[in-house]
Protein backbone atom coordinates (compact mmCIF):
# COMPACT_ATOMS: atom_id res chain seq x y z
CA UNK A 1 0.00 0.00 0.00
CA UNK A 2 3.07 2.20 -0.29
CA UNK A 3 1.70 4.24 -3.13
CA UNK A 4 -1.65 4.84 -1.40
CA UNK A 5 -0.25 7.99 0.02
CA UNK A 6 -3.17 10.36 0.26
CA UNK A 7 -3.66 10.56 4.03
CA UNK A 8 -7.39 10.83 3.55
CA UNK A 9 -7.70 8.41 0.65
CA UNK A 10 -9.88 5.41 1.43
CA UNK A 11 -8.69 3.33 -1.47
CA UNK A 12 -12.22 2.18 -2.19
CA UNK A 13 -14.32 4.96 -3.67
CA UNK A 14 -12.95 7.63 -5.97
CA UNK A 15 -12.18 10.92 -4.25
CA UNK A 16 -14.79 12.89 -6.15
CA UNK A 17 -16.85 15.92 -5.27
CA UNK A 18 -20.31 14.47 -4.70
CA UNK A 19 -22.29 17.61 -4.12
CA UNK A 20 -21.57 21.11 -5.30
CA UNK A 21 -23.73 24.22 -4.91
CA UNK A 22 -23.03 25.43 -8.47
CA UNK A 23 -21.36 22.83 -10.62
CA UNK A 24 -22.67 19.58 -11.99
CA UNK A 25 -19.96 17.24 -13.11
CA UNK A 26 -20.50 15.18 -16.19
CA UNK A 27 -17.83 12.56 -16.16
CA UNK A 28 -16.79 10.52 -19.14
CA UNK A 29 -17.28 6.76 -19.39
CA UNK A 30 -15.90 4.81 -16.45
CA UNK A 31 -13.01 2.61 -17.53
CA UNK A 32 -10.11 0.80 -15.92
CA UNK A 33 -6.40 1.45 -16.34
CA UNK A 34 -3.21 0.30 -14.67
CA UNK A 35 -1.01 2.21 -12.27
CA UNK A 36 2.25 0.39 -11.54
CA UNK A 37 0.47 -2.83 -12.36
CA UNK A 38 -2.54 -2.17 -10.13
CA UNK A 39 -5.94 -1.88 -11.78
CA UNK A 40 -7.70 1.41 -11.02
CA UNK A 41 -10.87 3.11 -12.20
CA UNK A 42 -11.05 6.43 -13.97
CA UNK A 43 -13.03 8.39 -16.52
CA UNK A 44 -12.19 8.18 -20.18
CA UNK A 45 -10.88 11.40 -21.71
CA UNK A 46 -10.04 13.09 -18.41
CA UNK A 47 -6.39 13.79 -17.62
CA UNK A 48 -4.42 10.84 -16.28
CA UNK A 49 -3.29 12.93 -13.32
CA UNK A 50 -6.88 13.70 -12.28
CA UNK A 51 -7.73 10.01 -12.39
CA UNK A 52 -4.71 9.14 -10.25
CA UNK A 53 -5.52 11.88 -7.78
CA UNK A 54 -9.07 10.61 -7.47
CA UNK A 55 -7.57 7.24 -6.58
CA UNK A 56 -5.47 8.79 -3.83
CA UNK A 57 -2.22 8.60 -5.81
CA UNK A 58 -0.18 11.76 -5.43
CA UNK A 59 3.40 10.74 -6.23
CA UNK A 60 3.92 10.49 -9.99
CA UNK A 61 7.67 10.42 -10.36
CA UNK A 62 10.99 10.50 -8.56
CA UNK A 63 13.71 12.96 -9.54
CA UNK A 64 16.95 11.68 -11.04
CA UNK A 65 19.59 12.91 -8.61
CA UNK A 66 17.91 13.76 -5.34
CA UNK A 67 15.20 11.07 -5.58
CA UNK A 68 12.58 13.59 -4.50
CA UNK A 69 8.93 12.69 -4.98
CA UNK A 70 7.04 14.77 -7.53
CA UNK A 71 3.34 15.07 -8.06
CA UNK A 72 1.28 17.44 -9.99
CA UNK A 73 1.69 21.19 -9.76
CA UNK A 74 0.47 23.42 -12.60
CA UNK A 75 -2.11 21.16 -14.24
CA UNK A 76 -1.64 22.96 -17.56
CA UNK A 77 1.29 21.09 -19.04
CA UNK A 78 3.88 23.73 -18.28
CA UNK A 79 5.98 22.65 -15.29
CA UNK A 80 7.05 19.01 -15.98
CA UNK A 81 6.26 17.98 -12.43
CA UNK A 82 3.75 15.31 -13.48
CA UNK A 83 5.86 13.36 -16.00
CA UNK A 84 5.19 9.61 -15.96
CA UNK A 85 5.78 6.59 -18.15
CA UNK A 86 2.61 5.97 -20.13
CA UNK A 87 2.33 2.85 -22.29
CA UNK A 88 6.11 2.66 -22.22
CA UNK A 89 6.73 6.28 -23.23
CA UNK A 90 8.54 8.36 -20.60
CA UNK A 91 8.05 12.08 -19.80
CA UNK A 92 4.38 12.17 -20.67
CA UNK A 93 2.59 15.22 -19.25
CA UNK A 94 -0.11 13.35 -17.38
CA UNK A 95 -2.00 16.54 -16.48
CA UNK A 96 -2.96 17.15 -20.11
CA UNK A 97 -2.95 13.62 -21.51
CA UNK A 98 -6.40 12.01 -21.68
CA UNK A 99 -6.94 8.65 -20.04
CA UNK A 100 -7.91 5.70 -22.22
CA UNK A 101 -9.10 2.23 -21.30
CA UNK A 102 -6.34 -0.22 -20.44
CA UNK A 103 -3.64 2.46 -20.35
CA UNK A 104 -0.49 1.44 -18.49
CA UNK A 105 0.70 4.29 -16.30
CA UNK A 106 3.91 3.91 -14.33
CA UNK A 107 5.80 5.98 -11.79
CA UNK A 108 8.77 7.50 -13.58
CA UNK A 109 12.16 7.12 -11.92
CA UNK A 110 14.86 9.45 -13.16
CA UNK A 111 14.78 10.83 -16.65
CA UNK A 112 13.18 7.86 -18.29
CA UNK A 113 14.35 5.79 -21.23
CA UNK A 114 13.18 6.52 -24.75
CA UNK A 115 11.75 3.30 -26.18
CA UNK A 116 14.19 1.62 -28.53
CA UNK A 117 17.26 3.39 -27.13
CA UNK A 118 19.61 2.13 -24.45
CA UNK A 119 20.35 5.58 -23.11
CA UNK A 120 18.80 7.60 -20.33
CA UNK A 121 19.11 7.86 -16.60
CA UNK A 122 16.50 5.31 -15.62
CA UNK A 123 16.55 4.19 -12.03
CA UNK A 124 20.01 5.21 -11.02
CA UNK B 1 6.00 17.04 -41.57
CA UNK B 2 2.44 18.34 -41.79
CA UNK B 3 2.03 22.07 -42.17
CA UNK B 4 -1.11 24.10 -41.47
CA UNK B 5 -1.64 27.56 -42.89
CA UNK B 6 -4.00 30.23 -41.70
CA UNK B 7 -4.62 33.93 -42.04
CA UNK B 8 -4.89 34.60 -38.33
CA UNK B 9 -3.35 32.30 -35.75
CA UNK B 10 -4.61 32.77 -32.21
CA UNK B 11 -2.39 31.10 -29.63
CA UNK B 12 -4.39 30.40 -26.47
CA UNK B 13 -8.12 29.84 -26.25
CA UNK B 14 -8.92 31.78 -23.07
CA UNK B 15 -10.99 34.92 -22.63
CA UNK B 16 -8.63 36.98 -24.79
CA UNK B 17 -7.99 34.39 -27.50
CA UNK B 18 -11.64 33.41 -28.00
CA UNK B 19 -12.67 37.08 -28.21
CA UNK B 20 -9.89 37.78 -30.70
CA UNK B 21 -10.96 34.83 -32.84
CA UNK B 22 -14.62 35.89 -32.84
CA UNK B 23 -13.74 39.46 -33.77
CA UNK B 24 -11.32 38.55 -36.58
CA UNK B 25 -13.80 36.03 -37.98
CA UNK B 26 -16.65 38.52 -37.86
CA UNK B 27 -14.58 40.76 -40.13
CA UNK B 28 -14.13 37.87 -42.54
CA UNK B 29 -10.71 36.45 -41.68
CA UNK B 30 -9.89 32.75 -41.52
CA UNK B 31 -8.80 31.93 -37.98
CA UNK B 32 -7.06 29.02 -36.31
CA UNK B 33 -7.14 28.88 -32.50
CA UNK B 34 -4.60 26.63 -30.84
CA UNK B 35 -5.22 25.70 -27.21
CA UNK B 36 -3.00 23.43 -25.15
CA UNK B 37 -5.70 22.35 -22.74
CA UNK B 38 -8.13 19.51 -23.42
CA UNK B 39 -10.90 22.08 -23.80
CA UNK B 40 -10.96 25.77 -24.66
CA UNK B 41 -11.89 28.56 -22.22
CA UNK B 42 -8.66 29.15 -20.30
CA UNK B 43 -9.13 30.47 -16.79
CA UNK B 44 -12.82 31.07 -17.41
CA UNK B 45 -13.84 27.43 -17.24
CA UNK B 46 -12.36 27.15 -13.77
CA UNK B 47 -14.34 30.01 -12.27
CA UNK B 48 -17.61 29.31 -10.50
CA UNK B 49 -18.19 32.80 -9.10
CA UNK B 50 -20.04 35.67 -10.71
CA UNK B 51 -17.59 37.95 -12.42
CA UNK B 52 -16.98 41.56 -11.69
CA UNK B 53 -16.27 43.98 -14.54
CA UNK B 54 -18.77 45.71 -16.81
CA UNK B 55 -22.06 44.57 -18.33
CA UNK B 56 -20.60 44.54 -21.84
CA UNK B 57 -18.13 41.96 -20.58
CA UNK B 58 -20.77 39.81 -18.86
CA UNK B 59 -20.28 41.01 -15.28
CA UNK B 60 -22.56 39.10 -12.94
CA UNK B 61 -22.24 35.95 -15.06
CA UNK B 62 -20.29 32.99 -13.70
CA UNK B 63 -16.89 32.48 -15.32
CA UNK B 64 -17.56 29.09 -16.92
CA UNK B 65 -20.77 30.44 -18.45
CA UNK B 66 -18.84 33.31 -20.08
CA UNK B 67 -16.67 30.71 -21.81
CA UNK B 68 -19.84 29.09 -23.19
CA UNK B 69 -21.10 32.45 -24.49
CA UNK B 70 -17.80 33.07 -26.33
CA UNK B 71 -17.74 29.55 -27.74
CA UNK B 72 -21.32 29.97 -29.00
CA UNK B 73 -20.29 33.16 -30.74
CA UNK B 74 -17.35 31.38 -32.35
CA UNK B 75 -19.61 28.52 -33.43
CA UNK B 76 -21.65 31.00 -35.44
CA UNK B 77 -18.52 31.51 -37.57
CA UNK B 78 -17.69 27.85 -37.77
CA UNK B 79 -16.76 28.00 -41.43
CA UNK B 80 -13.98 30.45 -40.72
CA UNK B 81 -12.75 29.50 -37.24
CA UNK B 82 -11.25 26.19 -36.26
CA UNK B 83 -10.09 25.33 -32.78
CA UNK B 84 -7.36 22.79 -32.18
CA UNK B 85 -7.31 21.69 -28.57
CA UNK B 86 -4.79 19.50 -26.75
CA UNK B 87 -2.28 21.29 -28.96
CA UNK B 88 0.60 23.46 -27.80
CA UNK B 89 2.51 25.95 -29.89
CA UNK B 90 6.02 25.12 -28.79
CA UNK B 91 8.14 27.61 -30.67
CA UNK B 92 8.46 30.23 -33.35
CA UNK B 93 11.31 30.13 -35.85
CA UNK B 94 12.01 33.56 -37.20
CA UNK B 95 14.19 32.41 -40.12
CA UNK B 96 11.35 30.30 -41.50
CA UNK B 97 8.55 32.47 -40.12
CA UNK B 98 6.95 29.28 -38.84
CA UNK B 99 5.62 27.84 -35.62
CA UNK B 100 6.12 24.34 -34.34
CA UNK B 101 3.19 22.74 -32.58
CA UNK B 102 2.55 19.52 -30.76
CA UNK B 103 -0.76 17.72 -30.51
CA UNK B 104 -0.82 15.40 -27.52
CA UNK B 105 2.66 14.11 -26.82
CA UNK B 106 3.58 12.54 -30.13
CA UNK B 107 2.23 14.46 -33.09
CA UNK B 108 4.34 17.38 -34.30
CA UNK B 109 3.60 19.81 -37.10
CA UNK B 110 4.26 23.30 -38.42
CA UNK B 111 1.97 26.30 -38.64
CA UNK B 112 2.33 29.24 -40.97
CA UNK B 113 0.27 32.35 -40.29
CA UNK B 114 -0.06 35.79 -41.80
CA UNK B 115 -0.91 37.40 -38.46
CA UNK B 116 -0.52 35.94 -34.99
CA UNK B 117 -2.30 36.91 -31.80
CA UNK B 118 -0.48 35.70 -28.71
CA UNK B 119 -3.09 35.20 -25.98
CA UNK B 120 -1.21 32.69 -23.88
CA UNK B 121 -2.38 33.98 -20.50
CA UNK B 122 -0.26 33.70 -17.40
CA UNK B 123 1.88 31.37 -15.38
CA UNK B 124 1.75 30.95 -11.63
CA UNK B 125 4.53 32.05 -9.35
CA UNK B 126 5.99 29.91 -6.62
CA UNK B 127 7.74 31.06 -3.47
CA UNK B 128 10.77 29.34 -1.97
CA UNK B 129 10.41 27.32 1.23
CA UNK B 130 11.82 23.96 2.27
CA UNK B 131 9.85 21.04 0.82
CA UNK B 132 7.92 23.19 -1.65
CA UNK B 133 8.55 20.52 -4.28
CA UNK B 134 6.69 17.61 -2.75
CA UNK B 135 3.25 16.49 -3.88
CA UNK B 136 0.47 18.42 -2.20
CA UNK B 137 1.98 21.85 -2.85
CA UNK B 138 -0.20 22.90 -5.76
CA UNK B 139 -0.69 26.10 -7.67
CA UNK B 140 -4.11 27.70 -7.24
CA UNK B 141 -4.84 27.06 -10.91
CA UNK B 142 -4.09 23.36 -10.51
CA UNK B 143 -6.40 23.12 -7.53
CA UNK B 144 -9.14 24.79 -9.56
CA UNK B 145 -8.59 22.46 -12.48
CA UNK B 146 -8.89 19.39 -10.30
CA UNK B 147 -11.99 20.46 -8.42
CA UNK B 148 -13.90 22.76 -10.78
CA UNK B 149 -13.19 21.12 -14.11
CA UNK B 150 -12.82 17.45 -13.19
CA UNK B 151 -14.72 17.24 -9.90
CA UNK B 152 -11.81 15.65 -8.04
CA UNK B 153 -11.19 16.55 -4.39
CA UNK B 154 -7.74 18.17 -4.26
CA UNK B 155 -7.36 17.34 -0.54
CA UNK B 156 -9.13 17.33 2.79
CA UNK B 157 -7.68 20.36 4.52
CA UNK B 158 -5.75 23.17 2.92
CA UNK B 159 -3.42 26.01 3.88
CA UNK B 160 -3.88 28.88 1.41
CA UNK B 161 -0.81 31.03 0.77
CA UNK B 162 -1.81 34.47 -0.51
CA UNK B 163 -4.84 36.71 0.13
CA UNK B 164 -5.12 38.35 -3.27
CA UNK B 165 -8.32 37.79 -5.24
CA UNK B 166 -7.17 34.39 -6.43
CA UNK B 167 -6.29 33.14 -2.92
CA UNK B 168 -9.59 34.41 -1.54
CA UNK B 169 -11.78 33.12 -4.36
CA UNK B 170 -10.11 29.73 -4.49
CA UNK B 171 -10.47 29.41 -0.69
CA UNK B 172 -14.18 29.94 -1.11
CA UNK B 173 -14.33 27.50 -4.02
CA UNK B 174 -12.49 24.90 -1.91
CA UNK B 175 -15.14 25.22 0.78
CA UNK B 176 -17.86 24.84 -1.85
CA UNK B 177 -16.21 21.59 -2.84
CA UNK B 178 -16.20 20.40 0.77
CA UNK B 179 -12.52 21.02 1.59
CA UNK B 180 -11.64 22.59 4.95
CA UNK B 181 -9.56 25.76 4.79
CA UNK B 182 -7.25 25.82 7.83
CA UNK B 183 -6.08 29.41 7.27
CA UNK B 184 -5.05 31.95 4.66
CA UNK B 185 -1.60 33.46 5.19
CA UNK B 186 -0.65 36.75 3.57
CA UNK B 187 2.77 38.37 3.82
CA UNK B 188 1.48 41.91 3.23
CA UNK B 189 -0.12 43.93 6.03
CA UNK B 190 -3.44 43.98 4.19
CA UNK B 191 -5.68 41.83 2.08
CA UNK B 192 -4.81 42.27 -1.61
CA UNK B 193 -8.11 41.11 -3.07
CA UNK B 194 -11.55 42.68 -3.02
CA UNK B 195 -13.03 43.09 0.41
CA UNK B 196 -16.25 41.21 -0.51
CA UNK B 197 -14.29 38.04 -1.17
CA UNK B 198 -12.34 38.36 2.09
CA UNK B 199 -15.52 39.04 4.08
CA UNK B 200 -17.18 35.96 2.63
CA UNK B 201 -14.55 33.55 3.86
CA UNK B 202 -14.08 35.36 7.19
CA UNK B 203 -17.80 34.86 7.81
CA UNK B 204 -17.28 31.16 7.27
CA UNK B 205 -14.74 31.17 10.08
CA UNK B 206 -11.51 31.02 8.10
CA UNK B 207 -8.69 33.05 9.71
CA UNK B 208 -6.86 35.40 7.35
CA UNK B 209 -3.45 35.87 8.93
CA UNK B 210 -1.83 39.07 7.67
CA UNK B 211 1.95 39.55 7.93
CA UNK B 212 2.27 35.77 8.00
CA UNK B 213 3.87 33.29 5.66
CA UNK B 214 4.73 29.65 5.31
CA UNK B 215 8.14 28.71 6.67
CA UNK B 216 8.32 25.11 5.56
CA UNK B 217 6.14 22.28 4.38
CA UNK B 218 6.00 19.04 6.34
CA UNK B 219 5.88 15.52 4.95
CA UNK B 220 8.08 12.84 3.43
CA UNK B 221 6.32 11.78 0.28
CA UNK B 222 3.26 14.02 0.50
CA UNK B 223 2.22 17.05 2.46
CA UNK B 224 1.17 16.32 6.03
CA UNK B 225 1.32 19.86 7.36
CA UNK B 226 2.92 23.27 7.26
CA UNK B 227 4.78 25.55 9.63
CA UNK B 228 3.75 29.18 9.48
CA UNK B 229 5.19 32.23 11.19
CA UNK B 230 4.68 35.98 11.52
CA UNK B 231 6.70 38.48 9.49
CA UNK B 232 8.10 41.90 10.39
CA UNK B 233 8.12 45.01 8.16
CA UNK B 234 11.10 43.65 6.26
CA UNK B 235 9.28 40.36 5.67
CA UNK B 236 11.64 38.49 8.01
CA UNK B 237 10.17 35.72 10.15
CA UNK B 238 9.42 36.79 13.72
CA UNK B 239 7.45 35.41 16.63
CA UNK B 240 6.46 31.86 17.41
CA UNK B 241 6.04 29.19 14.79
CA UNK B 242 2.70 27.54 14.41
CA UNK B 243 2.01 24.13 12.95
CA UNK B 244 -0.97 23.66 10.66
CA UNK B 245 -2.26 20.20 9.87
CA UNK B 246 -3.16 19.94 6.22
CA UNK B 247 -2.68 17.66 3.22
CA UNK B 248 -2.70 20.47 0.70
CA UNK B 249 -0.81 23.75 0.44
CA UNK B 250 -2.26 26.00 -2.21
CA UNK B 251 0.01 28.69 -3.61
CA UNK B 252 -1.71 31.87 -4.80
CA UNK B 253 1.08 34.41 -4.76
CA UNK B 254 0.50 35.91 -8.16
CA UNK B 255 0.87 35.36 -11.87
CA UNK B 256 3.38 36.36 -14.51
CA UNK B 257 2.56 36.90 -18.19
CA UNK B 258 3.45 34.00 -20.52
CA UNK B 259 5.52 35.67 -23.22
CA UNK B 260 8.11 33.23 -24.59
CA UNK B 261 6.62 33.21 -28.08
CA UNK B 262 6.58 37.02 -28.24
CA UNK B 263 10.26 37.08 -27.28
CA UNK B 264 11.03 34.48 -29.92
CA UNK B 265 9.31 36.67 -32.50
CA UNK B 266 11.65 39.50 -31.57
CA UNK B 267 8.91 41.70 -30.14
CA UNK B 268 10.35 44.47 -28.02
CA UNK B 269 9.77 43.52 -24.40
CA UNK B 270 9.74 45.62 -21.28
CA UNK B 271 9.64 44.84 -17.58
CA UNK B 272 6.60 46.57 -16.10
CA UNK B 273 5.90 45.90 -12.41
CA UNK B 274 2.30 47.14 -12.67
CA UNK B 275 1.63 44.52 -15.34
CA UNK B 276 3.40 41.86 -13.26
CA UNK B 277 6.34 41.07 -15.52
CA UNK B 278 8.01 41.24 -18.86
CA UNK B 279 5.49 42.20 -21.55
CA UNK B 280 5.53 43.27 -25.19
CA UNK B 281 5.29 46.90 -26.15
CA UNK B 282 2.18 47.49 -28.21
CA UNK B 283 0.27 50.18 -30.05
CA UNK B 284 -3.43 51.00 -29.70
CA UNK B 285 -4.26 48.07 -31.98
CA UNK B 286 -2.40 45.67 -29.65
CA UNK B 287 0.21 45.22 -32.40
CA UNK B 288 3.75 44.61 -31.17
CA UNK B 289 7.03 45.85 -32.65
CA UNK B 290 6.87 42.80 -34.95
CA UNK B 291 4.09 43.97 -37.30
CA UNK B 292 2.73 40.43 -37.68
CA UNK B 293 2.33 39.82 -33.93
CA UNK B 294 -0.32 41.02 -31.50
CA UNK B 295 -0.61 40.61 -27.75
CA UNK B 296 -3.83 40.39 -25.72
CA UNK B 297 -5.04 39.45 -22.26
CA UNK B 298 -2.92 38.32 -19.34
CA UNK B 299 0.00 37.63 -21.70
CA UNK B 300 0.23 41.40 -22.17
CA UNK B 301 -0.08 42.16 -18.45
CA UNK B 302 -1.99 40.55 -15.57
CA UNK B 303 -5.40 42.12 -15.37
CA UNK B 304 -8.92 40.73 -15.52
CA UNK B 305 -11.01 38.67 -17.87
CA UNK B 306 -13.16 41.64 -18.81
CA UNK B 307 -10.16 43.64 -20.03
CA UNK B 308 -8.68 40.50 -21.61
CA UNK B 309 -11.83 40.11 -23.71
CA UNK B 310 -11.73 43.71 -24.92
CA UNK B 311 -8.01 43.49 -25.71
CA UNK B 312 -8.74 40.30 -27.60
CA UNK B 313 -11.43 42.11 -29.62
CA UNK B 314 -8.97 44.89 -30.41
CA UNK B 315 -6.25 42.48 -31.50
CA UNK B 316 -8.70 40.53 -33.66
CA UNK B 317 -10.00 43.72 -35.22
CA UNK B 318 -6.52 45.05 -36.01
CA UNK B 319 -5.28 41.77 -37.41
CA UNK B 320 -8.29 41.54 -39.72
CA UNK B 321 -7.85 45.17 -40.79
CA UNK B 322 -4.15 44.59 -41.48
CA UNK B 323 -5.13 41.71 -43.77
CA UNK B 324 -7.33 44.10 -45.71
CA UNK B 325 -10.74 43.09 -44.35
CA UNK B 326 -13.10 46.03 -43.98
CA UNK B 327 -13.81 46.82 -40.34
CA UNK B 328 -16.36 49.11 -38.81
CA UNK B 329 -15.23 52.68 -38.43
CA UNK B 330 -14.95 53.85 -34.82
CA UNK B 331 -14.90 50.34 -33.35
CA UNK B 332 -11.36 50.72 -32.06
CA UNK B 333 -12.29 53.89 -30.19
CA UNK B 334 -15.34 52.21 -28.76
CA UNK B 335 -13.21 49.34 -27.42
CA UNK B 336 -10.74 51.78 -25.89
CA UNK B 337 -13.64 53.52 -24.23
CA UNK B 338 -14.64 50.20 -22.66
CA UNK B 339 -11.09 49.57 -21.48
CA UNK B 340 -10.99 52.99 -19.91
CA UNK B 341 -14.20 52.43 -17.99
CA UNK B 342 -12.94 49.01 -16.82
CA UNK B 343 -9.72 50.60 -15.64
CA UNK B 344 -11.27 52.93 -13.12
CA UNK B 345 -10.55 52.66 -9.42
CA UNK B 346 -7.41 51.86 -7.50
CA UNK B 347 -6.41 48.64 -9.28
CA UNK B 348 -7.27 50.25 -12.61
CA UNK B 349 -5.04 53.23 -11.91
CA UNK B 350 -2.06 50.89 -11.47
CA UNK B 351 -2.88 49.12 -14.71
CA UNK B 352 -3.13 52.48 -16.51
CA UNK B 353 0.32 53.44 -15.24
CA UNK B 354 1.64 50.16 -16.61
CA UNK B 355 -0.11 50.59 -19.94
CA UNK B 356 1.36 54.09 -20.26
CA UNK B 357 4.85 52.52 -20.05
CA UNK B 358 4.27 49.99 -22.85
CA UNK B 359 1.95 51.81 -25.18
CA UNK B 360 3.71 53.05 -28.29
CA UNK B 361 2.32 55.83 -30.45
CA UNK B 362 4.83 55.66 -33.25
CA UNK B 363 6.89 52.57 -34.05
CA UNK B 364 9.48 54.54 -36.04
CA UNK B 365 11.12 55.95 -32.95
CA UNK B 366 10.98 52.66 -31.06
CA UNK B 367 12.25 50.43 -33.81
CA UNK B 368 15.38 52.50 -34.18
CA UNK B 369 15.86 53.25 -30.51
C1 LIG C 1 -9.31 32.50 -9.16
C2 LIG C 1 -9.46 33.53 -10.23
C3 LIG C 1 -10.56 34.38 -10.18
C4 LIG C 1 -10.74 35.38 -11.16
N1 LIG C 1 -11.85 36.17 -11.10
C5 LIG C 1 -12.08 37.12 -12.05
C6 LIG C 1 -13.26 37.93 -12.04
O1 LIG C 1 -14.13 37.81 -11.17
N2 LIG C 1 -13.41 38.87 -13.03
C7 LIG C 1 -12.49 39.02 -14.01
O2 LIG C 1 -12.68 39.87 -14.89
N3 LIG C 1 -11.36 38.26 -14.04
C8 LIG C 1 -11.13 37.31 -13.09
N4 LIG C 1 -9.99 36.52 -13.13
C9 LIG C 1 -8.97 36.78 -14.13
C10 LIG C 1 -9.26 36.15 -15.46
O3 LIG C 1 -9.59 34.79 -15.30
C11 LIG C 1 -8.06 36.31 -16.37
O4 LIG C 1 -7.61 37.63 -16.35
C12 LIG C 1 -8.43 35.96 -17.81
O5 LIG C 1 -8.89 34.62 -17.86
C13 LIG C 1 -7.27 36.15 -18.75
O6 LIG C 1 -7.61 35.67 -20.01
P1 LIG C 1 -6.52 35.22 -21.05
O7 LIG C 1 -7.27 34.75 -22.23
O8 LIG C 1 -5.54 36.31 -21.20
O9 LIG C 1 -5.73 34.04 -20.35
P2 LIG C 1 -6.20 32.55 -19.97
O10 LIG C 1 -7.62 32.49 -19.60
O11 LIG C 1 -5.21 32.08 -18.98
O12 LIG C 1 -6.02 31.75 -21.33
C14 LIG C 1 -4.78 31.48 -21.91
C15 LIG C 1 -4.88 30.18 -22.64
O13 LIG C 1 -3.74 29.99 -23.44
C16 LIG C 1 -3.38 28.64 -23.46
N5 LIG C 1 -1.98 28.55 -23.85
C17 LIG C 1 -0.92 29.10 -23.21
N6 LIG C 1 0.22 28.87 -23.88
C18 LIG C 1 -0.12 28.16 -24.99
C19 LIG C 1 0.62 27.62 -26.09
N7 LIG C 1 1.95 27.79 -26.18
N8 LIG C 1 -0.04 26.94 -27.05
C20 LIG C 1 -1.39 26.79 -26.95
N9 LIG C 1 -2.14 27.27 -25.95
C21 LIG C 1 -1.52 27.95 -24.97
C22 LIG C 1 -3.69 28.18 -22.05
O14 LIG C 1 -3.87 26.80 -21.98
C23 LIG C 1 -4.94 28.98 -21.73
O15 LIG C 1 -6.11 28.26 -21.99
C24 LIG C 1 -9.78 35.52 -12.18
C25 LIG C 1 -8.68 34.66 -12.24
C26 LIG C 1 -8.51 33.67 -11.29
C27 LIG C 1 -7.32 32.73 -11.38
S1 LIG D 1 1.47 19.44 -13.61
FE1 LIG D 1 2.73 20.86 -14.60
S2 LIG D 1 3.17 19.88 -16.49
FE2 LIG D 1 1.70 18.60 -15.58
Amino acid sequence: MEEKVNPGGTGAALDLIEEHPILEFQHGKKITFFFDGRELEGFEGEPISSALHANGVRVYRETADMHRPRGFFCAIGKCSSCFMVVDGVPNVRTCVTPLTAGMRVETQRGRGVVPGSDEGGASS
Amino acid sequence: MKKLSTEVLVIGGGAAGLSAAAEAASAGAKVLVVESDLRPGGQLIKQTHKFFGSKDEYAGTRGFKIADILLDEINSFKDSVSILQNTTVSGYYKEDDEFTAMRGEEEYFHIKAKKTIVATGAQERLIPFPNNDIPGVYGAGAVQTLMNVYGVLPGRRVLMVGAGNIGLIVSYQLMQAGVQVAAVVEAAPRVGGYWVHAAKIRRMGVPILLRHSIKRALGEKCITGAVITGLNERFEPVGPEQQINCDLICIAVGLSPTTELLSQAGCKMMYVPQLCGNVAQRDRGMRTSNPDFYTAGDAGGIEEASAAMVEGRIAGLSAAAALGYPTEHGKLDEYWGRLQSLRKGEAGARICQGIDCVLVKDWEGVAHA
